[in-house]
Formats: structure tokens, sequence, C-alpha cells
């Protein structure tokens, strides 16, 4: 097993103690509730989608530290996309927390809007019990997206 | 040794208790195993592993079935079980033990069979609001179906049942009292003789949930006075996808069967069925059946035990875990009644439980986080999850004192 400060990085507890985005914030167009049957977490995602971008994301709810760390670093990730790139950046990272792929070290993935903002979150590959937290925010989201309208997703 | 002959008595040696369970032997995450989760599922002794392989390597095949040599080894292997559990809740006949598959199945049997043929739209079922998932999702199954009406008697605040609010709830309308005999998230020990006694004078039957119970309370259904008792064997040293629901006689004779097929006939012909009589009525399919040799070896194993001794352990083991969980800064426990046992619910200020769970398991400590299927419990005090460490027959010292240590690595990286 891999170190617990590898789950449990600075940058994941500074995120779960002061989360981005947190709390309802209009306007918005697009919701989903998320819930993890689990541990009985709950979130709800809102967006502003307009012209296939998303223009603002928010949530609110409570949960773990891994969950609200992943919610709040995927609202600051994903603001400002299109719907399509967030579609790919929740594959990439879908597979990246269960192991099936990496984060390059090349530029794209480094630079401004890469994925690497993210490789704190793939320490959770390690827990697999723990592999729902951090995507329920995601989950959630795209199901928001999806449904173009007031949805609740729950973690398989 | 054979599945079906008598262990000899010890007397209650926690070192020699322990010494049965191999798994306790194992390390975990490179660390000693504190298994503190015995309320979820406790670990096997040899004594049942070694039933359940002795079946399948020397006694297995059908049984009720054959005239051969396996199939008669395996059903009086098999049969013998029902006077074990007769023994173990002093039922009166062992006619009156039903196989199932655990707590779950006994309850949904209940619910689908007393409660399908006699209860109708205005009758009320009670429950409290401590009970298990499996204890309410039945009846409200039923409620949507039949227009019964399911009603709630709530806890206090330090999880004891409120009495009061039970006598007030009671009524001519009440047909059956549905309430755990210790609740898996508080710990509360409910005072289930003296609710058969008031739901009786109303007129109501009562069934007890006896999953938490039955490891730690010493059980006998006739003084009790319950109706229907239901536990599982996967929390009584045996294995999964085992249990029993005990019913008393006249009840099981009225009650219809609820599932259909092999050997819980007389006769079938196409126009018509003769069931066969109760608990066969209500066992229909080729059972599990090294599963109940191996429920019979947990009850052996646990009958064996120093009972006297088994429950000076577990209030001695209850008390130090609950001093030492108090020491801990930022530390509340949920679940406090003067009556309770085994189980040791705590919520921390700093981390949620399940962040606290991983940071434990990474110590070797293995305990439940989450809503222990009790999401009504967590509701009432306004939590998504508490930690729970529960104890078993072989927990020690060394295992709390392992969770106080862990639990400072929490307040280390999140305090």
């Amino acid at each position: 097993m891999s170190d617990l400060r590898d789950l449990y990085q600075e940058v994941i507890l500074d995120h779960s103690k002061h989360p981005r985005n947190f709390g309802h914030r209009e306007p918005t167009n697009r919701d989903a509730k998320g819930h993890n049957p689990l541990c009985g977490d709950q979130l709800r995602i809102f967006a502003l989608v307009e012209d296939g971008r998303i223009k603002d994301i928010t949530f609110e709810g409570r949960g773990c530290a891994i969950s609200v760390a992943s919610a709040s670093m995927m609202t600051e990730m994903l603001k400002g996309r299109t719907e399509a790139e967030a579609d790919e950046i929740f594959r990439r990272f879908h597979a990246v927390v269960t192991g099936e792929e990496e984060i390059g070290d090349d530029e794209a993935e480094q630079g401004e809007g890469g994925l690497d903002k993210l490789r704190v979150l793939a320490g959770v590959r390690d827990y697999p019990m723990r592999v729902k937290c951090a995507t329920l925010a995601w989950h959630t989201l795209k199901s928001a997206l999806d449904a173009k309208g007031a949805e609740t997703v729950v973690t398989e | 040794m054979t599945a079906a002959e008598p262990m000899n008595k010890v007397t209650f040696d926690i070192a020699r208790v322990r010494a049965d369970f191999p798994i306790l032997a194992e390390k975990v995450r490179g660390k000693r195993l504190a298994f503190l989760d015995s309320a979820a599922s406790a670990q096997k002794p040899k004594q049942v592993i070694e039933a359940i392989v002795h079946t399948y390597t020397h006694e297995y095949a059908n049984v009720h079935r054959g005239v051969h040599y396996l199939s008669e080894r395996a059903t009086v292997a098999y049969n013998a079980v029902r006077a074990k559990v007769q023994k173990l809740i002093n039922a009166r006949d062992e006619n009156e033990i039903v196989f199932t598959s655990g707590t779950t199945d006994s309850i949904n049997l209940v619910a689908q069979t007393f409660g399908r043929a006699t209860l109708k739209a205005g009758d009320e079922v009670l429950v409290t609001e401590m009970e298990h998932h499996s204890n309410i999702v039945p009846w409200q199954m039923l409620r949507d179906e039949k227009g019964i009406t399911l009603t709630v008697v709530p806890f206090r605040d330090d999880g004891s049942l409120d009495m009061d609010a039970f006598r007030a709830k009671l009524s001519e309308k009440t047909r059956l009292v549905a309430v755990t005999q210790v609740s898996n998230a508080l710990g509360t020990i409910n005072p289930v003789q003296d609710i058969c006694r008031l739901a009786h004078a109303a007129g109501a039957r009562v069934l007890v949930d006896g999953a938490q119970g039955i490891p730690h309370l010493h059980t006998d259904v006739q003084a009790m006075g319950a109706d229907f008792y239901a536990f599982s064997g996967h929390k009584l040293y045996g294995p999964t996808g085992t249990g029993a629901l005990w019913a008393r006689a006249e009840l099981l004779d009225a009650m219809p069967p609820w599932k259909g097929g092999g050997d819980m006939i007389r006769s079938v012909t196409f126009a018509h069925t003769d069931f066969a009589e109760p608990p066969h009525k209500f066992e229909a399919g080729t059972p599990n059946i090294a599963g109940v040799i191996g429920m019979g070896a947990g009850i052996d194993w646990f009958l064996s035990l120093d009972r006297d001794g088994l429950d000076a352990h577990e209030a001695e083991l209850l008390a130090y875990g609950t001093e030492r969980l108090a020491e801990v800064p930022g530390l509340k426990m949920i679940g406090t009644a003067a009556e309770k046992c085994a189980v040791m619910s705590f919520v921390l200020d700093c981390a949620h439980p399940h962040d606290i769970g991983t940071i434990l398991d990474a110590e070797g400590v293995a305990v439940r986080t989450g809503h222990h299927c009790a999401q009504p419990v967590m509701e009432h005090f306004d939590i998504a999850a508490t930690v729970r460490p529960s104890l078993g027959a072989y927990s020690c010292r060394e295992d709390i004192d392992q969770l106080v240590v862990a639990l400072g690595k929490v307040r280390e990286m999140f305090g």
C-alpha cells in the first residue's frame, strides 16, 4: 500500500477544508444531486451552460475530504470549458483514478488547463473503496449536463 | 472432528478464544489486525471453517432426496442444526425453526406470509426509529401494497427507546410490533420483554430482530415472549447466507408458504399441491447445506464458551473502550444509553468517518464507517455517518489501544 500522504496530500486537505466554488451561485440552468449510498454523503452541483460552454459551476453538500476536494478541484478545472472538453476530462479523470491511464509529463498535461492539476487525486487508485468518493462530483456533473435539467445520480 | 460432534466445554480465556480464529493472526497493511467490525460480520473460528471443509470433503450431497450414503450423511448433519438453534434460543420445538439466508430473509418471510395474509388496510405495524433498514423496508413494501400504516416509535437522544411514546402509539390498530433486540448503530439494548408484554396486552404480535442481540445476549424466546425472532448465522461466527426465523408453532401453521418449489411440498399435481408441514413449508429448493452445517458449528462453538465469562469480558471491554474514546479530543459518542452492548459509534469534529476509516485501516484497525443501514438513526443526530468500532468474543484491550493510537494519527492529519 502506498503511504497515506499520497492519498491525503496537502492540496487535498486544503481543498477539503476550504472548498472553492462552494455554495449555490445564480444564475444556473443545470443541476443534479449526487448520492453515495456507501456513506450517505450527498452533494449538489449547479452549472450555467451557454452556447455549449460551462460559464459557471458551483456545488454544495457534505462529504469526506476526498469527495469535497474532488468536487472543489473539478469546479476549478471545468469552469470555462466546453461540454465536449468536460466530457473528455471526465473520461480521462475516471481512467486515472481507476488506474487505467496515467497523466503524462508532456506540456499538454502540465500546462494551463492540463490534467496535471488533478494528479493529486490519482492516489485514490490504491484505495478501491474510495474511488467512488473521488468520482461522485464528476458523475453528478455529467448527469447535470446530460440531462439538461434536474437529476439525481447514485454512485455504483 | 465431524460437524455433528459437540466440542469440549472451555472456560473463557481470551487467548484461547483468539487462537480459534486463524484470521486474527494475519497482518493487514503490515500491521497487527485490530478487528473491530464484528457487528457487520463476525470472523469465523477454525471449527466453523473445518466443518464446512469437512462437509464438502467427506459428507456432501443434496439433502432430503437421495437414499445413498452421502445424501444420508449430509441430511443428518443438516437436520441436526435445527436442534442446535432450538437450544440456542430455547424454542419449544425444533420445528419452530425455519432456516433462511439471514435476518433480512427472515423478516421478509414474515412480511410476505404473516403480513400479507393477515394485515389489511388501516392496520398498523409499529417499528422503532433505530431499526436497521431490513426491519423498515419490508414493512414499507407491505404498506404500499396493502394500505397498512407504518408507525415509528422514536428514541431519546441517548439512544434509548422512548417507552412512553411506545405505550402512547400502541393501539387496537397495532397488529405487529417489529423491534430490534439491540441497535446495530447505537448498541442500545431494547426492553423486548416489556415490549412483548405491552404489545400482547394490546392484541399485537411482536417480531424481534435478533441480528445484533444473539451474539451478545442470553436469548430465550419463550421468556422474552416474542412471536417471531430473526437472526443471522454470520454475525454468530457462522458463514454468510445462513440464518433462521423462529415463530410460534401455531403461527407457522397458519402462515401460507412464500416461495414455491421442491422440498416444501407433500405432493404435487397440476391441479393441486399439498404443502409440507412447517418448517419445510417455508424452505423451498436446495438449501444452503454446508452453510447451515457451518452455522451449527458456529452455534456449537459459541455455546461452548463460558457465557458468564464472556458477558463479563464484553462488558469490561465496552466500559474500557468507552472510557478510552472519551479521552480523544473532539470525539462525540453516538449512542450512550444505560443499557447497551458491543457497539461504540462516534463522530470526530475534525474528520469525516470515511477518512477516519481509511486512516485507521492503514494502522491495521478495521471498523465500519457509514450509516450502518440505519439512515433514520443518522438523521436523528443530523449526521451522514459514524465510525463504529464493535466487539466480538475475541476482541481485547489491545484492539482498543490500537484504535486510540490510530485516532491520534487522524488528529495529526486533520486536526
